[in-house]
């Protein structure tokens, strides 16, 4: 059993969990996950580490309320406990002196992109961290996303907070500008991974998209989250989560990631109404 | 002389038209007067040759006499002397090429149902004693401590004959359940959970300790385990990366690996879905590829969630299907269509991603290759399309590179198998020794049990001479 020491909305439907893990506190690095299990029933899904504490023994994991297992997940609270917990799984991102880099999140992804701005950072990059969401009311971690970078763009959807507009737009318009970028990484949804890679691709900066495919054993057993890479099948579970965006396929990695949508909406129903 | 008799008794089944609508086991045991029967047939011979057959060497005439004699409690002894899953062992065993087929009535098509009469031991522990390790005088504490990496049946053999020793053991195991193959892969209607966890209990109660969710290559290394107080570690983490056809359309909506279906259904339970969180898409028409008991696991699943039409894909012909002939005939029994000689090409698809069918080609056998079956060869112009919504991929597994990717120092073959000594698991690396599919690729549960018990004796001649 792993117990959550804390639990926070940072904004609407996105939630914080620290749970007690002293190994993984010490282990885990920027880029990787964890596969957790809620109980008995529970399915396991895996949730980026957003943070891990080494003092306190614990990670941090944030995640956005969508299925039947993030919704259950966002009822637990301080002092209750998951029953599995495995980690830190996935290559660790690739971290190294690129010059400028963009670390480009929308939604919750901004909270599990602040390790990698960070690591980049402190090796010595610039580093941009370029942060979209739907509106002011989703904004979250301002503070902490400045600290990670050399410069912070927030972009709303509807214009509500910081600049206006889809995040690969604005990432569009600094290339447009003369912008020098050396390294793109980027967390999200899949189609606006898919956005971002298209733009960069002509100006031929390399972009790693951290792939969020359906897992279940999170250690290369069953290959659930295969993805298409540059033609060749790889598990995103152990050979990724991060890939060149420009060699992956958008269309298969779109179609295989909604499988289970009927499911999950049964999930849903069954459980929360 | 005694008279021979060749009737074996036979296993009493739940029924064709019932089993396929439950998860429940198919094969029910004997009662106390069939394994009687059963025992009386064996002639104890003076010098039996079944023991040969069995990779963990267990007194077979000897447990076999002591439910003759009516003596349930020595029966249980003899065979826990040697083999701590009895349970496990006497379903999933393949006893018609082992110990049985060394039994002087195999000639005569009529050996001793020693898998039965194992089972029927194991079972009647289960039912008269609470599992437990009390039964054996446990020597002195050494003061040693053993990692093992993987609870599977290797880990589990290696770690409860160290146990038993007088070692501490720990075992790592990545999933959040104990047990490897025996809890993911192999289904409840061929060996039970409630059978596995008792032994694994066993296992437990002889005081090794189960870490869950520790996946050794990520959370820690072979040397931090080395470098923590263990004296020495082995590997039994098996061979848990699927292999996949390598054909177009491989990767559409719709295409397993027998891994993760099987995984779904028997660890995650996904036949309980939606109680049980975990989905798993059914189909109307499944193909399963493959003809090892794998293939014949993931098929009969399919029928038991409810699919209307289960094919096996195989591209021999039944004689080569490595499969147990026992779960051939379930299957058949079941309803399960076989497609002999037939060859997936390619996947077929929707605009949506969405498995349609399958492009096959026709074969025949030709020479025999180098596993000894006749080889198959495509016939030119003889492709077809099978509909199908579902296909499920069981061609075997190779080993999980995890471990070859965190330790420099392990040797590895190019299949990526561990590099161990066959008779004592040492690998090439100072206090760690490896075993069973990790080492030999996939091959049975009772061959990793072997190899864990090979490894036992020499973990424990290394622990005691290293003072």
């Amino acid at each position: 059993m792993y117990k959550i020491i804390s639990k926070q909305k940072l904004a609407p439907k996105i939630n914080l969990l620290k749970i007690k893990e002293p190994i993984l506190a010490k282990k885990s690095q920027p880029g990787q996950f964890v596969v957790l299990k809620i109980d008995e029933e529970g399915e396991r899904i895996p949730l980026n580490i957003a943070d891990w504490d080494e003092n306190e023994g614990s990670i941090d994991v944030v995640f956005f309320e969508k299925g039947a297992t993030t919704l259950k997940l966002a009822l637990l609270n301080e002092g209750d406990s998951i029953v599995s917990l495995a980690g830190p799984l996935g290559l660790p991102t690739q971290i190294e002196k690129f010059g400028h880099v963009v670390c480009l999140a929308a939604g919750v992804a901004a909270g599990f992109i602040i390790p990698i701005a960070k690591a980049m950072k402190q090796k010595g990059n610039k580093v941009t961290s370029l942060i979209w969401q739907k509106n002011k009311k989703m904004v979250f971690w301002e503070n902490r996303l400045a600290g990670a970078s050399d410069r912070l763009i927030i972009a709303t959807e509807d214009g509500s907070y910081g600049q206006k507009g889809p995040a690969p737009m604005i990432l569009k318009k600094m290339l447009e500008n003369g912008d020098t970028i050396d390294r793109i990484n980027v967390m999200g949804p899949g189609p606006m991974l898919k956005a971002c890679s298209d733009i960069t691709s002509p100006y031929g900066i390399k972009t790693i998209v951290s792939l969020h495919s359906i897992m279940i054993d999170g250690i290369g057993m069953c290959g659930s989250c295969r993805v298409s890479v540059g033609g060749k099948t790889k598990f995103a579970c152990v050979d990724g989560p991060d890939f060149d965006g420009h060699q992956v396929d958008w269309k298969l990695f779109s179609a295989r990631n909604n499988i289970y949508k009927n499911e999950e909406k049964i999930a849903v129903e069954q459980h929360f109404s | 002389m005694e008279k021979i008799n060749l009737n074996r008794v036979p296993m009493p089944k739940q029924k064709p038209n019932i089993r396929i609508k439950n998860f429940d086991e198919v094969a029910l045991g004997y009662n106390s007067q069939q394994s009687k029967n059963e025992a009386d047939r064996c002639i104890q011979c003076p010098n039996p040759t079944c023991i040969e057959g069995c990779p963990v060497e267990i007194n077979i005439p000897g447990f076999i006499k002591a439910i003759k004699d009516d003596d349930m409690p020595e029966a249980l002894k003899i065979l826990k002397e040697k083999n701590s899953l009895p349970g496990i062992c006497g379903r999933v065993c393949p006893q018609e090429v082992q110990c049985e087929e060394k039994c002087v009535f195999s000639k005569k098509g009529a050996p001793i149902a020693i898998g039965r009469l194992e089972r029927y031991v194991a079972d009647w522990e289960q039912e008269h004693l609470k599992s437990s390790g009390q039964s054996f005088i446990k020597l002195k504490p050494t003061g040693k401590q053993v990692a093992v990496v993987g609870a599977g049946p290797a880990g589990l053999t290696v770690s409860a004959d160290l146990a038993k020793l007088g070692h501490q053991v720990t075992i790592f195991e990545a999933l959040h359940i104990p047990g490897g193959v025996l809890t993911y892969g192999i289904p409840n209607f061929r060996l039970p959970k409630n059978i596995v966890n008792s032994e694994i209990d066993y296992v437990k109660s002889l005081g090794v300790q189960i870490e869950l969710d520790s996946v050794v290559g990520k959370k820690m290394t072979i040397d931090e385990l080395l470098d923590n107080n263990f004296q020495a570690v082995f590997i039994g983490v098996g061979a848990g990366l699927p292999m996949f056809l390598n054909i177009p359309g491989e990767n559409l909506n719709g295409v397993y690996s027998a891994n993760e279906f099987l995984t779904r259904v028997n660890l995650m339970k996904a036949y309980k879905f939606p109680d049980y969180y975990t989905p798993i898409k059914v189909g109307k028409r499944i193909a399963v590829i493959g003809g090892g008991n794998v293939a014949m696991d993931s098929a009969r699943t399919a029928l038991r969630l409810g699919s209307d039409e289960v094919s096996i894909v195989y591209r021999r012909s039944e004689v080569e299907m490595p499969a147990r002939q026992e779960e051939i005939e379930n299957a058949k029994e079941e309803g399960i269509k076989f497609r002999f000689l037939t060859n997936p090409k390619k996947f077929l698809g929707d605009e949506r991603y969405w498995l349609e069918g399958m492009e096959c080609h026709k074969m025949k056998l030709g020479e025999p290759d180098k596993s000894g079956r006749r080889r198959p060869i495509t016939i030119s112009d003889s492709e077809f399309i099978m509909h199908v919504d579902i296909a499920v991929v069981a061609l075997g597994t190779t080993p999980n590179p995890l471990i070859v990717a965190s330790d420099k120092d392990l040797e590895f073959t190019k299949k990526g198998t561990i590099i161990a000594d066959e008779k004592t698991g040492k690998t090439t690396k100072p206090g760690v020794w490896a075993g069973g599919d990790i080492v030999s690729g996939s091959a049975t549960v009772i061959s990793a049990m072997g190899a864990g018990q090979r490894a036992a004796k020499s973990i424990h001649d290394y622990l005691m001479s290293s003072d």
